[in-house]
């Protein structure tokens, strides 16, 4: 039998007694009160495949691809995270990050191919996203002091327990907020590889400030409307293959197995309950990345902002960038990241690669990543 | 202002996402045909007891105790931004519109309150006839670009009681361009019934109050003007 989920969503909010009144009524109510049937069988989840042969932890396998040797909770500032780790646990530690609206299981290629030179790989999964806990609030601050908490703990825990530098990757979002973090704390960094996260500007065209001002009014009012309905939604299941090809319109440069394999350990297969007594349940797969969340959205942080943090890194650098733009990639032209680098860094671009270079070329980023790092210490 | 308890009577609880808001209804109306004002706390205070003694308005008069603040939730984890508060007050001005767009309310802000209800008046501008600036805590915010100020590091939890820790050392340090604020005045311009949508009354200026204040379509006033502005 499947186990039923809580009745009360994983939401981490702190509310004594005395400051919580509600008792009922439509302005409390959130789908994710309601009782949704998730953490199915490995039988169940191969007979929701659509034909498709999943492996014997019920996942879509891929060549090379490993699920981590590792995986548990950590408690970051009262939210629950997941980490996974590939690697022996006594070889020295190193971090990876991953980009929003991905999962660290997303790095099931990438992360034993570094683990294969001789590194414990630690990754998590960021709020909201993959199998950590759907938070209350979001933001950039949030995301760096979830990842100062992964600092800590892969240093204290490394094999002599001492706390010392370490190598991080990070992809997209991850090594634009790692960028951040090393201009920061560069202490904690023995060397930062940014995997397509550095943002150049805005792709917006040149237009005439009225109609930027509608285009911003747009986007606030988009983005209200989604937070007032935002405490109601609610992932409707879909079907494995439905959900691996609606990914491919974010991913349209990945294979059609990997995307598979990601709704295998980025979703889950799940039963939500009817309306009603006499509505039906829907069952099937869903993503777990909160629902809450949304593309788009506005503020008065500017991307080149991060370009200019770049030139003052102490640590060894390397930018990794495809020259594929695409849906997720950031448009940022090498020659414009050139003027922008490190006394000690470089940046190398892979022609006919997207967004996702760790994806596309494991082998090949893997290695680049590997000799840059250095030998493992 | 000072957090009072209160009975729980005159508050209803708003859900935002994860979120349970308190609105204080302080002071139901003296005259109906006048629209209801909102009350927006600064930065580490809370809907007053009583209406404060320097609103001079015969609508209904509410304040919004912002997430982490007052008898709003306090979640775990921290992940402020002004931006997350204006969708809070969105929902209050959803309330007491009763999510009717040819409805509006009048928003006065103190400090932190005051960006947000300038935020609040160029985000939904046909539904805030005017919004009034003063001065208050977390008025000025952090930098206006990229600075050394860039990670401030937090004990490991700061769970606990309003006003939330995070939200006093995330909001306190918030990014506040000149040209972003004003982007909003434009809005409100746009988009408000009213002439001058915005008024300043705030005494201390930091560069996004003082763009703001300069903008047209803003009155530059005294807080006894502006209430007889948007009466």
């Amino acid at each position: 039998m499947w186990l039923i989920f809580a009745a009360t969503h994983p939401s981490g909010l702190t509310n004594p007694a005395e400051r919580t009144p509600p008792t009922g009524g439509a302005a409390t109510t959130n789908a994710y009160d309601r009782q949704v049937t998730t953490d199915a069988t490995i039988d169940q989840r191969r007979a929701a495949a659509d034909g498709l042969e999943l492996d014997e932890h019920g996942e879509m396998p891929f060549p090379g691809a490993e699920r981590p040797a590792r995986e548990y909770d950590l408690d970051v500032g009262g939210l629950r995270l997941r980490v996974h780790e590939w690697g022996d646990a006594d070889a020295p530690p190193m971090l990876l990050m991953h980009g929003g609206f991905d999962f660290a299981r997303t790095f099931d290629g990438f992360g034993p191919r570094l683990a294969a030179g001789g590194w414990r790989v630690v990754s998590w999964d960021q709020r909201g996203h993959g199998e950590s806990e759907h938070a209350a609030l979001y933001s950039w601050d949030g995301d760096m002091r979830d990842a100062l908490a992964m600092f800590d703990h892969a240093t204290s825990t490394s094999g002599d327990g001492t706390s010392r530098p370490i190598p991080v990757v990070g992809h997209s979002k991850g090594g634009a907020l790692m960028t951040q973090l090393a201009d920061a704390q560069p202490y904690r960094f023995r060397s930062l590889v940014n995997m397509d996260g550095i943002p150049y500007k805005r792709n917006i065209p040149d237009v005439a400030e009225h109609e930027r001002t509608t285009m911003l009014a747009n986007d606030i009012a988009g983005w209200l409307d989604h937070r007032r309905a935002a405490g109601t939604k609610q992932r409707r299941p879909g079907t494995l293959t439905g959900l691996a090809t609606r990914r491919a319109r974010m991913n349209p440069r990945l294979p059609e197995q990997w995307l598979q394999r990601l709704v295998t350990t980025g979703g889950e297969l799940v039963e939500v309950p009817g309306d009603g007594d006499a509505a039906a349940s829907t069952s099937g797969w869903r993503w777990r990345l909160d629902p809450s969340m949304r593309f788009g959205g506005f503020g008065p942080w500017r991307p080149e902002w991060m370009l200019w943090r770049l030139p003052g890194l102490p640590m060894p650098f390397l930018g990794i960038l495809g020259s594929e733009m695409e849906e997720m990639g950031w448009g940022t032209p090498p020659d414009k990241v050139a003027p922008y680098l490190p006394l000690d860094g470089r940046c190398e671009v892979l022609d006919g690669v997207g967004h996702f270079v760790h994806i596309e070329q494991p082998d090949l980023v893997a290695g680049m990543v590997l000799e840059f790092m250095g030998t493992p210490s | 202002m000072t957090v009072h308890e209160r009975d729980t009577a005159g508050i209803t609880w708003l859900r935002h996402n994860r979120v349970d808001l308190a609105l204080h209804r302080l002071r139901a109306a003296n005259d109906d045909a006048t629209r209801p004002l909102l009350l927006l706390h600064g930065l580490g205070e809370a809907t007053p007891a009583e209406v404060p003694s320097w609103i001079d308005w015969s609508g209904a008069v509410y304040g919004l105790d912002f997430t982490g603040h007052g008898r709003s939730t306090v979640p775990a984890g921290g992940g402020y931004s002004s931006e997350t508060l204006l969708a809070d007050a969105d929902h209050a001005l959803a309330e007491l519109t009763d999510n009717d767009p040819e409805r509006s309310i009048t928003v006065v802000g103190r400090g932190l309150g005051a960006y947000v209800a300038l935020q609040l008046a160029g985000a939904r501008a046909s539904g805030v006839h005017g919004a009034i600036l003063l001065d208050g805590p977390g008025l000025a915010g952090g930098a206006t670009g990229p600075s050394s100020m860039s990670y401030t590091p937090l004990p490991g939890s700061l769970v606990g009681a309003a006003p939330d820790q995070y939200a006093l050392i995330e909001l306190c340090r918030e990014l506040r361009p000149a040209d972003y604020a004003t982007s909003f005045v434009r809005l409100a311009n746009g988009g408000s019934p009213a002439a001058t949508p915005i008024a300043v009354c705030a005494t201390f200026r930091p560069k996004w109050l003082d763009a703001v204040a300069d903008a047209p379509g803003v009155a530059d006033t005294t807080l006894a003007d502006a209430w007889s502005l948007y009466a």
